[in-house]
């Protein structure tokens, strides 16, 4: 007995902490604002980036040069924004404000991930120009 | 525990980072400063390698090895609470209250240290097993309560230090983890060895993980409405 209801609180506490850990990784990114070479090679039109546009970003970020600081941020928010998907689909029908809200974090999860899209290419264009520096 | 090629690949990634947090802060000039993470980060990597060494010397299915990796971990969880106790410190640190938080520490650890020999005393004819697991689940089960507490605290007297959060946010999750685990330990002991086998040296790499990118990454000077988040989330 005692056992089982250190389970659900710990899951129900895990849950919350852990949301509110990716929640303070998000934090960050909201501040800063996306370049237009980054909404271009996105395909971000509007001034929000869609919920759905993050496993595209993501795909666009794994193809640039590995910064090596930002590769567990992205996998934290990864897992986060899956567990939001499967939370969203299952609420959808049944808790529309549940729904709005996963729909929410998951639009602040493809910001972060245009965000480090952004980064990843400043990088790949400071090493590129680097080493035609090198070259001359 | 160590046995497998990923047991080994999990142990070493889990003693780099923790070298890792201590040699940052030693570079940082911030050792002191994080006195109980850094020490519980060296402890942690001390134990990696005992455990590693014990694994050698008695092989990973001795008595000796099972009691080694248990009792190291509690002693490195109740350590954990001096983590926590520093963390309060931390955030109490403009009331002038610290000398009641090292009372109330004092207090806290004697309680524990109580507790774990009258739970200790009462099993000694069968210290393996099911009590190994029952005492493990309650020790972390105090950490996921002071760990709210102190979130709850944090929220309270409006924390805006960002590496405090994050660094308290990534305990509470361990915590939390750990106490999990050990209660499905405990629920089903048949899931034991397929499931907390390999999900507990997974949840210790995530503490050094999460503190080592908290140190790279946030700047100590960085600040952060820990109100919104909450506010956010509902």
């Amino acid at each position: 007995m005692i056992a089982a209801l250190i389970f659900v609180i710990s899951v129900a506490a895990l849950l919350q902490f852990f949301v509110l850990h990716c929640r303070s990784i998000l934090a960050y990114t909201r501040r800063v604002e996306l370049s237009d070479r980054v909404r271009e090679v996105a395909g971000i039109a509007a001034a929000n980036v869609a919920a759905s546009d993050f496993d595209r970003i993501v795909e666009l970020v794994r193809l640039c040069p590995e910064r090596g600081d930002d590769r567990k941020e992205i996998r934290v928010v990864g897992t986060y924004y899956s567990l939001l998907d499967f939370l969203g689909r299952i609420t959808r029908s049944v808790t529309p404000k549940i729904a709005a809200w996963t729909e929410n974090e998951r639009r602040s999860c493809s910001y972060f991930a245009a965000v480090a899209l952004d980064r990843r290419i400043s990088y790949s264009r400071d090493l590129f120009t680097q080493q035609v520096a090198d070259r001359l | 525990m160590l046995g497998s090629y990923i047991d080994r690949v999990i142990w070493l990634a889990g003693f780099l980072l923790e070298i890792y947090v201590v040699v940052y802060s030693l570079y940082k000039k911030s050792f002191l400063r994080n006195i109980a993470i850094n020490f519980y980060m060296l402890c942690e990597a001390a134990v990696t390698c005992g455990l590693y060494f014990c694994m050698r010397r008695y092989g990973q299915n001795s008595p000796t090895y099972g009691y080694y990796y248990y009792y190291t971990d509690r002693l490195l969880t109740i350590l954990m609470f001096w983590v926590i106790i520093r963390f309060y410190q931390q955030v109490f640190s403009e009331m002038q209250v610290s000398k009641y938080v090292r009372q109330a520490a004092v207090m806290l650890l004697l309680a524990t240290a109580f507790f774990s020999y009258a739970v200790v005393h009462e099993n000694r004819g069968h210290l393996t097993g099911r009590f190994i697991i029952e005492f493990g689940q309650n020790l972390y089960f105090v950490g996921v309560v002071l760990t709210y507490l102190l979130w709850g605290t944090i929220l309270k007297l409006r924390e805006t230090r960002a590496r405090l959060v994050q660094l308290v946010l990534a305990l509470g999750v361990y915590f939390s983890a750990a106490a999990g685990s050990y209660a499905i330990g405990n629920l089903f002991p048949h899931l034991y060895l397929p499931f907390l086998r390999f999900l507990l040296p997974v949840l210790g790499l995530w503490l050094p993980l999460a503190w080592a990118y908290t140190f790279t990454r946030v700047p100590e000077d960085a600040r952060l409405a820990t109100a919104s988040l909450v506010a956010r989330a509902r």
